[in-house]
Order: structure tokens, then sequence, then C-alpha cells
């Protein structure tokens, strides 16, 4: 799994690169835990993207699309050489994921908050159908200042909804800073606690933990569960860890070179 | 003799709860008014495919677009104003991009809302569902349309938005007329002068071209229940031949169907047009009806537009409005 977290990190990095622009802070912030879901944790079949029993996964942080198409074509959704089309007119892999364009994207996202509320109804209909699949949601820290997520959280906790899983990719940076200085999202896991939801914590960085806290999820019945992953935005290239520079700027030609070597190995 | 008249949202309400009968997909979503928009209705029967979102329309919209993506048709049921303004980058999102079967029934359209007032008087609801791509738009005209725009946007693919009234309106259509989505419905015919209506507004026009009868003018009036996308073929082969035009809808003039008309014709033909409806402003408090004189949303209103759309037809060139 951390070749495949490594391989992901590298087309992100030539990913955005090649498309001169796109999200890769989030994306490296981000890559261990889509890893961890594609490789581990989720019940898909590639070869069969729109099977019923499958899991969803919905990136609610839509920007670090770079990382997901990534995953996906690891996984093998769609040829890796496709990668470096993102972000081009004509292209499967627009700059925010986009529903029926690409298989293995559940919803297009983008405009953030929405994902959650979406989830739930997954959820719901999963429920409706005696089908015992779950949903993964990816969400961003600071898109935590968006209202509509507590609505999400508050419907969630009243349904009952135990088939939901959130990620929170606790990176602590967004566009303008640290997301508590820019509008505190903290505490974190009180809140969520607050409206009923099962709270795990871990280190968004290592697998076992993710894989772990997913299982815990599974088994928690009656309440959804939040897993609040503490992650390093850029994690993985040494110029681009916790800089908020580089939360929506790829890097330059002089800096891809450092890029790709720093991930030439296993992190 | 006295007009018969009932309420869309209890037709509308009647409409899903044999939806849900028939089809174990359908599934109705509220927010914290299921009494009001009569989803409630489909509530008692069905209450494992009923959702009550309370007051979190944002949430709501999302919620339903999960459930369309996987495979169910979701019906939003809440006030005009909040399914349209409070949660528009929700329906664009999550709804109209991924082209999701979310159908949005929207009550309390209009001023005729009455007594709230402007906060809850929807009249940019149509603009801004209209705007959007692979969004469907219907006005029913009475009830029995309520009803039938109900049971046809259950079966046809996509985003749909559906607007009914607070008040009874008039019932002006038989039970058993069609009603097709993206179709208008020609309910008088007449060679002079072409009055479009869309809503409660529709009956307006039929009153309006009686009146006009007395001063010799032939209305032919189209019911253009579907604002978008919009029957073109009906308006152009009746415009040919009246060769003016008149809309007339409980909206502002901006971005509903007297624009969606202005539009068309705008790019495709050369006919005088004058519009009837809300001239840029917010409602206010009041008698429905009183309102509905005070805002220009009257048979009178409409007569008098179409002698001006008639008397510009005849003049053939030059602006009406000078500054």
């Amino acid at each position: 799994m951390k070749e495949k977290a490594r391989l992901v990190r590298r087309h992100v990095i030539e990913m955005t690169c090649a498309a001169g622009s796109g999200h890769p802070g989030g994306s490296l912030s981000a890559a261990d835990i889509l890893t961890a879901l594609y490789f581990r944790v989720m019940r898909h079949d590639p070869e069969h993207p729109e099977w019923e029993g499958r899991d969803r996964f919905v990136l609610s942080k839509g920007h670090v699309a770079p990382a997901l198409y990534a995953a996906l074509a690891e996984a093998g959704y769609f040829p890796t050489e496709e990668l470096l089309t993102l972000r081009e007119l004509g292209s499967r892999l627009q700059g925010h994921p986009s529903k029926g364009k690409l298989p293995g994207i559940e919803m297009s996202t983008g405009s953030l908050g929405q994902g959650i509320s979406v989830s739930n109804g997954m959820a719901l209909a999963a429920r409706l159908d005696g089908s015992d699949h779950r949903i993964y949601c990816l969400c961003g820290d600071g898109e935590m200042q968006s209202g509509q997520n507590w609505e999400a959280a508050m419907f969630a906790a009243h349904y009952g909804i135990d088939n939901v899983t959130v990620f929170v990719d606790r990176n602590h940076l967004q566009i303008m800073g640290d997301t508590e200085d820019v509008l505190s999202i903290e505490p974190m896991e009180e809140k969520w606690a607050g409206f009923g939801w099962n709270v795990i914590v871990i280190d968004g960085h290592d697998f076992e933990r993710i894989i772990e806290a997913c299982e815990q999820a599974r088994r928690c019945k009656g309440r959804p569960t939040v897993i609040i992953a503490n992650t390093v935005k850029g994690r993985g290239v040494s110029f681009m860890e916790n800089n908020p520079e580089f939360h929506g700027k790829c890097c330059s030609d002089e800096q891809k070179g450092v890029a790709m070597s720093d991930l030439e190995g296993c992190l | 003799m006295p007009v018969k008249k009932a309420s869309q949202r209890s037709f509308f309400g009647k409409a899903l709860q044999e939806l849900g009968e028939a089809d174990e997909s359908i599934v109705a979503l509220d927010a914290d008014l299921g009494s009001s928009t009569k989803t409630s209705d489909f509530a008692k029967v069905f209450p494992d495919r009923f959702f009550q979102c309370g007051i979190a329309e944002q949430n709501m919209m999302g919620t339903a677009a999960g459930l369309a993506a996987a495979g169910k048709t979701a019906f939003t049921s809440t006030f005009a104003v909040f399914a349209t303004g409070r949660c528009w980058d929700q329906i664009r999102q999550s709804i109209a991009y991924p082209q999701l079967n979310v159908k949005i029934a929207a009550t309390h359209c209009g001023i005729s809302v009455g007594g709230d007032g402007a906060s809850h008087q929807a009249l940019e609801d149509i603009a801004l569902m209209r705007a959007l791509p692979n969004m469907t738009v219907i006005c029913p005209a009475d009830a029995n349309e309520a009803y039938k725009a109900t049971l046809a946007v259950a079966s046809m693919p996509g985003p749909c938005y559906i607007r009914m009234g607070r008040a009874d309106f008039p019932i002006i259509t038989e039970e058993d007329a069609p009603f097709e989505v993206g179709k208008a419905n020609i309910l008088r015919k007449g060679k002079d002068v072409t009055l479009v209506g869309s809503g409660q507004m529709v009956s307006l026009c039929l009153e309006a071209a009686e009146m006009l009868k007395g001063e010799g003018v032939a209305a032919e009036v189209l019911n253009m229940a579907t604002v978008k996308p919009l029957d073109a073929e009906t308006l152009i082969d009746s415009v040919e031949r009246t060769r003016c035009v008149v809309t007339a809808e409980e909206h502002s003039v901006i971005g509903g169907l007297g624009s969606a008309v202005a539009e068309f014709l705008g790019e495709n033909g050369n006919q005088p047009m004058v519009r009837v409806g809300v001239r840029d402003s917010f409602g206010e408090s009041g008698d429905p009806e009183d309102l509905m004189v005070k805002y220009g949303l009257t048979k009178e209103d409409i007569v008098h537009a179409a002698r001006k759309a008639v008397a510009r037809k005849q003049k053939k060139k030059g602006f009406l409005w000078r500054k």
C-alpha cells in the first residue's frame, strides 16, 4: 500500500504540473486515506464500476480530484496515461469531479460542504434497498466552516445512519492560512460528538490506523462515524509540507524535480 | 355560474401518494412544511420512504441528490422561495450538473401568497431554475395540471421544478385533457393577439380574451405550462397568425415566462410583445386579490397589454417607450 500511495503522490505532482494548475497540497494530505480506501477498505470492482453492491466514495473536498483520479487509475478504473489529461479541454478528468464523465466518480463535487448530505442520501437508499454497502465521504477541514455539513451531521444522527463514514482531512491549512486563524473549527471532536457521531481520531498517514478506524466504524451501530484524520498538507514533498502556498498551485519545473526525487522512495 | 376552484397543493399531494403506491423507488423529503405542501399524505402511508429534514433545505437537496444517485426518484417539497433561493447552489452542483432524478415540488409561489409578505412571495424562482442547464420548469395552470405534472415528471429522467400556488386556483382544464411536458395547449383560438400564460395567469388570460372579444379583438390563449423547455413550435404557429404577443405570469418580468418568450422571439421573430408580470419589485403583505391588482396581475392588465401589442402591430415600427 505504501508503494501505491507513493505512486498516487507522484501522479498528483505530474498531473498538476502537466495541467499547470490544480490542488497538490490537499491531494498529498489525503493520498494515504484514498489509497487505504481503494486498496484495502472499500468493496468495489473497477471492471464493474456500476455494480449495485459496491461501496460508494464521495469526494466532498472536490478540489483534491487529482489524488482521487490517481487512486482510481491505479485501481484500474481507467488507464494511468489518461491522468495527464487533467483539466484539458475534452478530458474526462475535469478540474473537479464530474459524475457520469469518468468511471468511479459517484458524485459531482467542487462547491464545498455538500458531500455529507449526498452520502446520507446514498446511505438511506442502501437501507431502503436492504443492501449492506457502505458510503465513504472525504471532507476537508476548512470545509467544516460550511453550515450544510452541520445540517447533514444533525440529519445523519437523527436517522441513525450507520453506513456512512466521514473522513475529515485535518491538515490544518486552507487557502488563507491556518484554519484556526481563518475561522476556528475546533474543538472538532466535541462538535461531532455533540452532534451524536461516533468520533475516531487517527494519524491520517498511518495505514493500519486508517483501516482499523474504518473497521471500528463498520462495527458501530445506530450512529454515523467520523474519522478525524490528522494529516500534513503537502505530505511527502519537502517544500510543500505545511505550506499553504501549494493549496491551489502547482510547482515550477525546478520544484517538480525536487518533488519527484522526494517521492523516489517510500515515505 | 360560480367558478370551481381547487388547491394545486392538494392535487400534488394526491398524485405523490399514488406514485408512491405504484412505484417503490419514489421517496419524498420535506423541510418542516409538509402539512402545507401536502407531502404529509405520502408520509402517512409510506413513513419509510419519507424523510423529514427539518428547517435545513440545503441538506434536503443534497440528501435527495444522494437518494437519486442511488436510483430513487426523490421529490423534495417546500415553499418556492426556500426551494430555489435558499439552496440554489445545492441544486446547481448536486442535482442539475449530475442530472439527477430530483423533482422539486414548490408551493406558495408568487404574490398571491398574501399576508406572509415579500419574504415568502417567490417572484424570482422561475428565473433561478430556468437558468440551470438540465432543469425542466413547469408551472401548472390549475389543480388538474398540478396532478398531471406530478405524475409526468416522475416518469421522465432528470431534474424538474414544479411551481404551485398557495391559494385555490380556478379549474380551467378538464381532468382528461392532455398534458405533456414541453407542450403548450391552445385553450382558445383567435387571430389578433396571442396571450401566453403560465400558472394561475392562464385563467386570467381566458377572462381577458372574453373582454377583448367585446372590443372586437380575437385573442388566442396558450397555456405554456412548461416554461422550460419552451414549446417554440406552438408559439410560432400561433404568433405567425396573430403577429403579436402578450405574456402573463405571477413572477417578475425578469427571467420568467416573459423573458423566455422574448428571448425566443428576439432571435427568431420580430413580433410586438408586451409582458404582464411583477415589474422588478418585491411584494408585500395584503389580501391576495388586492395584491394582484396592486402589482398589475389582473385580467384588465392583460387586456391593456393586448391593446398595446395590437397597436404596435398596426403601427409597425418605432418604439413605444421614450425617455
